[in-house]
């Protein structure tokens, strides 16, 4: 795009305001997970790796991220196989209520989490009579994830079009067989940009987790906040904050390269 | 946290539907016919699920010098599960699913479950530690119904006027402080975020309006809440922030966006340990503070290691660390040997302990006693605090 | 299409029943379009009908009957007490409109800042530039909701970041209260809002830019013109995303809000602390409310499939 000299500073000048925005909390975090304060208070009185050392042997704290991954992964596995399917049905077919269908999958994460939350916390306990533990929050994640998925597969099915399905049936290959070596590869980058999202919106959710997780099950969102009502614990959250940080670049980056390549 | 539906809730969810044949059925509440206590102790059935406040059942996940559990598992070979609540009300919704064992409750939960019946009478002859804890722990409203006792004392402590002292050269001696509609500090007070709260505002009318007759802070017929409401109401104009985490309520003192208002001495205690310039009274009104208490559900089908799990909490060495570890007074003389701050929590300090008035849930039938006028209960505070916050 | 040619044989030749019977099933699925439909539909559409759906009914089912205030047992009484409270109250008045006006202005704020930064990642930036833009865009999502909320406290706090920043033109930090709940809500939701509006801005083609440009519009006049009523449903999608999001919050509300209550608080309160499902679905009704209001509006603008 051309761009006039005033209008680029300005862009540039915004788009630098923004990340600064964006990354003086995140320094901020950065600068308590070594802070001396075990109340993060601001600005940290001193310099000190104990956190960090710490962290690393805190078995509270590990096996929260871990049930937080566990977690993560197998609600995105449940978007991935919904919101294909859906995707797939609604672009390739006319039905009646196709636009409720539409709407019914962007429900769970247009409707506030609390009320998600309660919702399903009623279900789960009155209604079915299933106990609160794993199955329950992957259940709830796996609903309000579906939409990522969906979204991001859906698009893609709208740019690449049938063609090149057309073509693969009227050479005589079946269903799976056109799934497998054609559509599939088309929409490869597109389930990895939805599923990572959907990995990301599970991984961090609390509210609804609340309502969600039994007395077994402890993922770190919630990890995070019992420590904010215990003793002592602030620091080791700021430094599980900057890990997570750190670690997650890898995916992200290998998302944006398979983006990328699709696109250009 | 999370909330208390019933399965008679269920049922009729199940039915949206089927909704006439279950609009009959709307009778509710269990009543108090709780079981009768355990005469004698058998084996260990192996396992124990825990309901508690974060700190109180540490295994040594968080950190592994703190671990009252491992030793309890080895010697006793029940296995220990535990889950954490937020609030009291938390709690007493999950001892109505049956799930849980043991609980630690505060008096603002525990008299709800001994009169639900969701919590069984403890024989405290199988709990050879309960002779040693203080005499002023026992037999109170919170951990005794209809003259049987319910539960262990676990810890106990205060609600102290906390301040900040570069502000306050001379230390607050009255709770007025944090009442005074044209305070100098506006916007600078700090208050307990939940309907307990309103307590203390009862408990500063009882010693201020001798004529609105408050004998109980828990036990408020409408004219003597609503003085209590208007008073909070007042506060509302100078209270910078209510505050419900420990990490909030320190950061806040360290800042000095808040400079007196409620805390417990754990977190003083910690902002004094990080050299902050900080002190807390117990003012010459009192206070309201909590005291919690082990109790043993009354669906549990592991009673012999609920009364163990009991024992080993009454036990001076495990109650010193593990109310050292979440910052309240022991509940017995023979815990501080085990613990070098007993002093700072006034621990034992009878005439200290008779300042206080424990957290205990109102209810519409008058605590203190009296018969001619309704008490507001529960609700009704939780409903005013609502308003109150705006 | 080498693939197809190249690797279909040696599968044919593998499993001689089991690819039949996939050639049967694929065969009887090409000719059967409804079925397919109904395939790829019934899972989705089980799961989401039937446990999201019926829970979010029996929620609201449960806001008309009552609860015994001491032993926290629901009752089946069907009443309309607690809605008529809902909407009589004038406390859920005031926090209903506050709430909303926080919404309103976290979305305000989200889109202004999002619409540079994302037009300068989708048309203006060089390929390595735009990669890392949005990877530096991405990566706060992973750290935790929680630690970012405490961070803004900090942030906020008196002597905090804030004011020393703002101490050279004279302002001060808003503290805690609503306006700090606002900037912290606007910070977190804002990658939900960056994404979608740069998606619908990277699919605007350029060479509809540059004849804009040939015949002799200025910047602002293709913006405005051109690319803004292209994007618009990208940024309702955003939008849907901060304004529900922050309708029920309570937790960084909690953190950073000082005294402030909004509708999440009082639904939290009345479930959590006081136990009272009814009531906490009939508050739940006002969010639900308004969101479904604000769907019906957008749906019609397709910004569904943006989000």
């Amino acid at each position: 795009m051309r761009l006039s000299l005033p209008s680029k500073i300005l862009l540039w000048g915004a788009t630098a305001l923004t990340l600064a925005f964006i990354y003086t909390p995140i320094l901020v975090v950065v600068l308590n997970s070594f802070s001396t304060s075990k109340t993060l208070s601001w600005p940290p009185p001193g310099f000190t790796t104990e956190w960090w050392a710490k962290a690393f042997s805190n078995a509270g704290a590990m096996s929260a991220v871990t049930t937080s991954l566990i977690v993560a992964l197998a609600s995105t596995v449940i978007a991935l196989l919904l919101g294909t399917a859906l995707s797939f049905a609604l672009h390739r077919f006319d039905f009646f209520g196709k636009s409720t269908v539409n709407l019914l999958v962007v429900l769970p994460i247009a409707l506030p989490g609390i009320v998600t939350g309660i919702a399903l916390n009623n279900a789960f306990r009155t209604m079915l009579d299933i106990q609160l533990g794993w199955f329950t929050i992957i259940v709830a994640h796996g609903t309000f994830c579906v939409v990522t998925v969906f979204n991001n597969v859906f698009a893609r099915l709208r740019r690449v079009g049938t063609s090149l399905e057309e073509a693969s049936s009227d050479l005589g290959a079946g269903i799976w067989t056109t799934f497998r070596l054609v559509t599939f590869p088309q929409i490869r980058s597109a389930l990895f940009a939805g599923g990572l999202l959907s990995f990301a919106l599970s991984f961090d959710e609390i509210i609804v987790t609340t309502f969600t997780a039994g007395s077994g099950v402890q993922t770190l969102p919630i990890y995070i906040l019992e420590n904010m009502f215990r003793p002592n614990q602030a620091p080791i959250v700021a430094v599980i904050a900057v890990v997570m940080i750190l670690i997650a670049i890898v995916p992200i980056y290998i998302a944006q390269r398979l983006t990328s390549s699709d696109n250009r | 946290m999370r909330n208390a539906l019933t399965r008679r809730a269920g049922l009729a969810g199940l039915a949206v539907a089927s909704i006439v044949v279950l609009a009959g059925c709307g009778t509710g509440g269990s009543t108090a016919e709780g079981p009768a206590a355990l005469t004698e102790l058998g084996d260990p059935e192996g396992s124990v699920s825990i309901l508690a406040w974060p700190g109180y059942v540490e295994d040594g996940s968080n950190y592994p010098e703190y671990d009252w559990v491992s030793d309890f598992e080895t010697e006793t070979g029940c296995m220990v599960t535990t889950k954490t609540y937020g609030t009291s009300d938390e709690a007493v919704s999950l001892m109505k699913t049956g799930d849980y064992d043991v609980v630690a409750a505060s008096g603002d939960a525990s008299l709800r479950m001994m009169v639900a019946g969701d919590v069984q009478p403890v024989n405290m002859d199988l709990i050879p530690s309960y002779a040693g804890i203080y005499d002023f722990l026992k037999n109170q409203s919170h951990n005794t119904y209809q003259d049987q006792s319910y539960g262990v004392p676990h810890g106990y402590g205060a609600n102290l006027l906390q301040y900040n002292t570069e502000v306050f050269a001379e230390a607050p001696t009255s709770w007025s402080v944090v009442w005074d509609a044209n305070s100098p500090y506006a916007g600078k007070v700090t208050a307990y975020d939940s309907p307990i709260y309103i307590a203390d505002a009862a408990l500063y009318l009882m010693k201020t309006q001798p004529d609105l007759g408050i004998t109980n802070p828990y036990a408020l017929d409408e004219t003597q809440f609503n003085a209590a409401i208007d008073l909070l109401k007042v506060q509302r104009g100078v209270v910078g922030e209510y505050w419900s985490d420990y990490l909030a309520q320190a950061q806040s003192f360290t800042t000095g966006d808040s400079v007196i208002g409620t805390s417990w001495q754990v977190i003083t205690n910690v902002l004094q340990g990080e050299g902050a310039p900080i002190e807390a009274v117990l003012p010459e009104e009192g206070s309201t503070g909590w005291s919690d208490t082990w109790m043993i559900s009354a669906a549990t089908e592991k009673p012999n290691c609920a009364y163990l799990w009991l024992e080993h909490m009454a036990d001076p060495e495990t109650n010193a660390t593990a109310t050292g570890y979440f910052g309240e007074a022991p509940s017995s003389d023979a815990a501080c040997d085990f613990r070098t701050d007993c002093e700072a929590f006034h621990a034992g300090d009878e005439a200290y302990a008779a300042q206080l008035w424990y957290w205990t849930t109102p209810v519409a039938e008058c605590l203190d006693g009296r018969t001619d006028v309704m008490c507001m209960d529960y609700p009704a505070w939780t409903q005013a605090w609502q308003e109150i916050k705006g | 299409m080498t693939t197809v040619s190249s690797s279909a044989p040696d599968r044919v030749g593998g499993a001689p029943s089991r690819a039949s019977l996939a050639r049967r099933g694929s065969a009887f699925l090409y000719r059967h379009a409804k079925v397919r439909l109904a395939l790829l539909l019934s899972a989705p559409l089980f799961w989401l009908g039937l446990v999201y759906i019926a829970a979010l009914a029996a929620l609201l089912i449960t806001a008309f009957w009552t609860v015994d205030s001491f032993t926290g047992e629901i009752l089946v009484d069907w009443n309309v007490d607690n809605v008529t409270k809902v909407l009589g109250d004038a406390l859920y008045h005031a926090v209903t409109l506050r709430t909303v006006t926080a919404a309103v202005l976290v979305t305000l704020i989200d889109i202004a800042i999002a619409l540079p930064i994302a037009c300068l990642m989708a048309k203006v930036a060089s390929r390595a530039v735009h990669r890392a833009l949005v990877i530096a865009i991405l990566l706060p999502l992973w750290a935790s909701y929680l630690v970012k909320a405490y961070a803004w406290r900090s942030l906020l706090s008196q002597d905090g970041v804030i004011d020393w920043m703002l101490a050279p033109i004279g302002g001060e930090s808003p503290g805690y209260g609503f306006e700090g709940s606002v900037v912290t809500l606007a910070y977190l939701w804002l990658p939900f809002v960056i994404l979608p509006i740069f998606t619908a801005l990277e699919r605007v083609p350029d060479s509809l830019l540059d004849a804009s440009s040939d015949l002799g519009a200025k910047t602002g006049r293709t913006f405005r013109h051109i690319v803004f009523p292209l994007i618009v449903p990208g940024i309702i999608a955003g939008s849907i995303f901060s304004f529900s999001l922050t309708l029920g919050d309570y937790i960084a509300v909690r953190i950073v809000g000082g005294a402030t209550q909004m509708l999440g608080t009082l639904v939290y309160a009345n479930v959590g602390v006081a136990n009272n499902l009814p009531l906490a679905a009939a508050v739940s009704l006002i969010p639900l409310g308004i969101i479904f209001i604000y769907l019906g509006v957008v749906r019609r603008t397709g910004a569904l499939s943006n989000l």
